[in-house]
């Protein structure tokens, strides 16, 4: 243990894991929709995030990205998020209508929806990490290589962007990514807050939440609901996973498990449920995960993680801010 | 779907009809095929890339793992998405004990897996036992995860990502030799080369270990039945059912479900040493979350709550893989889309608890049958 | 059904009956099959190792590698070829005993190209060494290995005690740092590697830190600060190319300025191109010789899959190479291909391919290459 460290850099960590832990709140929103309404663990929406961030990734090189210089760069990026979020939004709403809405119409147990969703989640990867074979079927490897060349390794994000220090905290330069990274979520954070609270389609998802058969008899479209959950939930995602894109560099076929595992973790940290919840929980995660690492060491990283939130379980059983997506505070 | 269920009900049906020694002499005829299974190699059902005896091992040693979940998941309704920590922590016994720091035999080694499983068990379910649903899957899914950090980097005490060598195995009684079947369409021949010998635990006859797997099997499924059948397993079932209710009539809740769960970590143990033993060498590689979801898999699958139902889910899920590697790497989309499936047209499982039968069919008939069904079944 | 199983049951039982007898001559005809003609036909070279699941695309590479050998070889021999199979561990060491007993069932079977990791290696190479068959690694470097007392192990890669002393010198001599920050996954193969850049550099490791698992964390801030903090003009990675090419462009972006220098397990052009401007400068140490000593090997992997030669792909060729060259010379017991194994002496596209009594490759050369235009360049090697 070393304390020297977390002491003379802290603004430093604060900031870079504030920045990470966005990423993870904003898909941790997706986990926390989802199970507002429909109380299942969407273990398939990690897949929804990497879709995203190789949606992004292709398109950019299809328009030629890697070339962009000056503001055409933030066109790029304003490209990025939108065939980011469009396609994670259309996952989203194809996974809802494959594995779950048949088991909703049949009144499964809520267990079975976690092994379609596990299920989802493996179809979703692999075929990701097959994607050469269709066209090795028709011979048009050669033509699309950059786009499904070795399948199973990373794809680079093609936008090149420099990194600039505009100005300090403490002794830490504060660079454009981190500005984009927690900008962005921000932006797309009080939006969707916003949406839920505000909008008549929001007052839906909290009237859902809160009793569905109620809901139902004022004449709430259920169905319609989940559905607008499932595009929100994956909007955000996909907006993530550009994100991710811009700190990482890179994404692969199986990226999205461990991001899951990370954001699900975060969304029952703030109570599942709760979006504000999960977007205190991301944050946390992000910053105790730097925390951790720099007092204990990398190794023990995620086992700070996780001991965190069996801690905070322990005390604060629903979560640091409770499940109440039904509740008007959202 | 409709007829494969009415068919499998038919089965079972038939068989419960049948006179007690029928049942006898069919369940007794059963075993021992299960037990030849290797030697007769069925056509059709053997593995052509994978030795079939070690597919079979790992077969019987999940199904084993299955019962123990099952009573975590099935019995008490506790969703644990990191039972492969107590897998680890029975392996690791095994290897810490009987190799690395200690060279204690195998046969004491397994008990003392079990015993540390338990232990280990009762500590992290007491704290967390309190916190409901799937706040529980995430904080043992937490738990699987932090026991193989701690395998990986705990240095000095489970040599790290080294893993653990020449881990003992079962002490060998040479008995007699069994040749084995080849087929060749629908004709066999002995092949006098190629036996298994009862039983000799070397390194490339893996069916000695399959019989022994097989036989814990066979013992904890009948701890199992004992346990399900008495007040604990009734205990179960309400908590499970109505946790309030339960608490209400007189349940201790808590303490049942960390019985539930301390029990289900012990046999999760015993199959970490079995593992261990036939292994002869284990790295915390062994012991990703993926295995958890797995085993997850297995029991909901097979229909939550029966022990047959997760025995046959977790062969399947593991004989299946290994079976159609000829599909090589399109196996794990397949699996995948094979889980979503059944997910979809057997919710209940391949084969659901009979409660869960008897609550279809009250839903589906009228109010004054069911009471006739229900007194008849009962 | 019912009806299949009447006529099907007193068949299998008189076939058994029948067949009973003749069992045992029928197996040693198997056996005398393959151990006598000097021109056995369909014989196979097995590869094993990860086809699927995490460590896929490593074991790809070998894979890609030990088949363009075979390919080259069916070529000019097309009346007698050679097949590859695979034998797909996942990389998982669960799964691998099973392949591997299967394995050694098949008498057709030379050899076999593997077992891709250390882990699996340890699960599966008591079951070869006890049935005799031989395996020549491409990718295993665990130093331990070799010392079990295998007969059947062998391997054409330096292990991690040939390679960490030669990464030590290089950040020491040629780079001439003072002050080295050592990071590592925690895995075998990289932990092994930083643990003895560690012991070499002694006082000067400014730092340590270690990762997650390949592939198994994306973000490295933390590391980063840490690497900045202790002042160092040169950041040591024990690991594999996925992480670290998050890594070095983590480093970068986050503002620090020394030379990244890593092992054969980052050189490859994921690396590259995941990382993209960030990896240029970077110091990659193999005990592998530059492929303008072997072009051919280089084109023709290039022409076959479409890409550069990957890690491990070289020395997948070279290893196959052994098991065919066996083959040409007519040795196709076992016996006699562990021999052939123990005599051999030709030069390889990665080394000279000779092995020493432990099955270790007899001379080892590392070399350090650099990242240069996006591209890995020989820069010198380490004497």
């Amino acid at each position: 243990m070393d304390f020297s460290l977390l002491f003379s850099h802290f603004p430093e960590l604060t900031i870079t894991g504030l920045a990470y832990g966005a990423i993870y709140a904003l898909i941790a929103l997706g986990y926390t929709l989802v199970y507002g309404v429909l109380r299942l663990i969407n273990f398939a929406h990690s897949e929804v995030f990497m879709y995203g961030a190789f949606a992004a990734v292709w398109v950019l090189m299809a328009l030629g990205g890697g070339k962009a210089s000056g503001l055409g760069i933030a066109g790029y990026l304003l490209i990025a998020f939108l065939s980011a979020m469009t396609v994670s939004a259309l996952i989203a709403l194809l996974l809802e209508r494959v594995a779950y809405r048949p088991l909703r119409k049949r009144n499964s147990p809520p267990l079975i929806a976690l092994i379609s969703a596990i299920g989802a989640s493996f179809a979703l990867s692999e075929a990701m990490g097959l994607r050469d074979k269709p066209f090795k079927w028709f011979g048009q490897e050669n033509a699309f290589q950059d786009y499904v060349g070795r399948p199973r390794e990373a794809s680079p994000f093609p936008l090149k962007i420099d990194v600039v220090r505009l100005f300090s905290i403490g002794n830490y330069q504060v660079s454009n990514i981190d500005l984009i990274v927690l900008g962005a979520a921000i932006v797309m954070m009080i939006v969707l807050d916003q949406f839920v609270n505000r909008s008549r389609l929001g007052r839906g998802i909290r009237a859902v939440a809160q009793d569905p058969e109620a809901a139902a008899l004022m004449g709430v479209n259920r169905d319609r609901v989940i559905r607008l959950t499932f595009v929100l939930g994956g909007a955000m995602a996909g907006a993530a996973a550009v994100m991710y894109l811009l700190k990482v560099g890179q994404v692969r076929y199986n990226s999205g498990f461990l991001l899951g595992v990370k954001a699900f973790t975060a969304a029952v940290l703030g109570g599942i449920g709760n979006l504000r919840g999960a977007l205190l929980g991301g944050f946390i995660l992000g910053v105790a995960e730097n925390y951790g690492q720099a007092v204990f060491g990398g190794e023990w990283r995620d086992v700070v993680a996780f001991t965190l939130l069996v801690v905070i379980l322990l005390f604060r059983p629903t979560g640091l801010l409770g499940e109440s997506l039904g509740k008007a505070r959202a | 779907m409709n007829q494969v269920r009415s068919f499998l009900g038919g089965v079972a049906d038939r068989f419960r009809a049948l006179p007690r020694w029928a049942k006898i002499v069919f369940a007794v005829a059963l075993t021992v095929f299960v037990y030849l299974l290797p030697i007769i190699n069925p056509p059709f059902i053997t593995t052509q890339d994978s030795d079939f005896g070690a597919v079979l091992f790992l077969c019987a040693l999940y199904a084993l793992v299955a019962i123990g979940l099952n009573i975590v998941i099935g019995y008490a309704g506790l969703l644990d998405l990191g039972y492969i920590g107590f897998f680890a922590i029975g392996a690791y016994t095994v290897g810490v004990l009987g190799s690395q720091h200690a060279k204690l035999p195998l046969l004491l080694c397994i008990p003392l897996a079990m015993v540390v499983t338990l232990i280990s068990g009762v500590i992290l379910g007491a704290p967390t036992l309190r916190v409901r649903g799937d706040y529980l899957a995430i904080v043992t899914l937490g738990f699987g995860e932090i026991v193989r950090l701690i395998l990986v980097n705990a240095d000095g005490l489970t040599n790290g990502s080294r893993g653990i060598s020449s881990i003992p195995s079962p002490p060998s009684v040479e008995l007699f030799s069994i040749p084995k079947l080849e087929w060749n369409g629908l004709v066999a021949t002995l092949n006098l080369d190629n036996t298994s010998t009862a039983f000799k635990f070397s390194v490339t006859d893996s069916v000695p270990y399959y019989w022994l797997a097989l036989t814990f099997v066979l013992i904890v499924l009948f701890l199992d039945w004992r346990m399900q059948n008495s007040r604990v397993g009734r205990a179960w079932e309400a908590t499970r059912e109505d946790e309030d209710a339960a608490e209400l009539m007189g349940v201790p809740t808590f303490r049942f479900k960390l019985l539930a769960f301390a029990t289900g970590a012990a046999i999760g143990g015993l199959s970490g040493a079995l593992f261990a033993t036939k292994q002869q060498f284990i790295n915390p590689d062994n012991f990703t979350i993926l295995y958890s979801v797995l085993f997850v898999a297995m029991v909901v699958v097979g229909g939550q709550g029966n022990r047959w139902g997760v025995i046959v889910a977790a062969a399947l899920l593991t004989w299946a893989p290994e079976k159609f590697r000829f599909l090589a790497d399109a196996r794990f989309l397949l699996f995948g889309i094979l889980l979503m499936v059944l997910a979809i047209f057997r919710p209940q499982g391949l084969i659901p608890p009979r409660r869960t039968v008897r609550a279809k069919h009250a839903d589906e008939q009228a109010p004054d049958t069911i009471d006739a069904e229900g007194v008849a079944r009962a | 059904m019912r009806s299949v199983f009447k006529i099907g049951v007193p068949m299998v039982a008189a076939a058994l009956a029948l067949s009973a007898c003749g069992g045992t001559s029928g197996g040693d005809n198997n056996a005398g099959g393959s151990g006598s003609g000097g021109k056995a036909c369909d014989l196979k070279i097995g590869f094993f190792g990860a086809l699927t699941g995490d460590a896929a695309n490593l074991g790809i590479n070998i894979k890609n590698g030990a088949e363009l050998a075979v390919n080259q070889y069916n070529e000019k021999n097309a009346n007698c070829k050679v097949t590859l199979t695979s034998f797909d561990s996942q990389g998982d060491p669960a799964i691998a005993p099973g392949l591997a007993q299967k394995a050694v069932t098949d008498k057709k079977l030379i050899g076999i190209v593997g077992p891709a990791f250390s882990g699996e290696s340890k699960a599966a190479d008591p079951i070869f060494d006890s049935a005799g068959l031989n395996t020549i690694s491409a990718s295993a470097t665990n130093p331990a290995l070799a010392d079990n007392g295998w007969k059947t192990f062998h391997r054409v890669l330096g292990n991690d005690a040939t390679q960490g002393p030669a990464a030590a010198k290089y950040i020491k001599d040629v780079l001439k740092a003072q002050k080295v920050f050592v990071s590592d996954d925690t895995s075998e193969y990289g932990k092994g590697l930083s643990d003895i850049v560690k012991k070499d550099l002694g006082s000067l490791v400014a730092g340590t830190d270690q990762t997650a698992a390949d592939g198994k964390q994306d973000d490295f801030s933390a590391t980063v600060t840490k690497a900045k903090a202790s002042g160092a003009t040169v950041f040591f990675y024990g690991g594999y190319y996925s992480n670290a090419g998050k890594l070095v462009k983590q480093l970068k972006d986050g503002g620090f300025t020394g030379t990244f220098v890593a092992a054969d397990g980052v050189k490859d052009d994921g690396f590259i191109k995941g990382a993209g401007a960030a990896s240029e400068g970077s110091i990659l140490t193999c005990p592998c010789l530059p492929p303008d000593k072997a072009p051919e090997f280089a084109e023709a992997y290039k022409k076959a899959y479409n890409t550069d030669p990957a890690t491990y792909s070289a020395e997948a060729y070279d290893a196959a190479n052994v098991f065919l060259d066996a083959i040409a010379a007519g040795k196709t017991d076992w016996k006699d291909v562990t021999e052939f194994i123990k005599t051999y002496d030709k030069q390889g596209v990665t080394k000279k391919i000779k092995f020493d009594d432990k099955g270790e490759p007899a001379e080892v050369s590392v070399w350090a290459y650099k990242v240069q235009d996006g591209k890995i360049v020989p820069d010198q090697e380490i004497k």
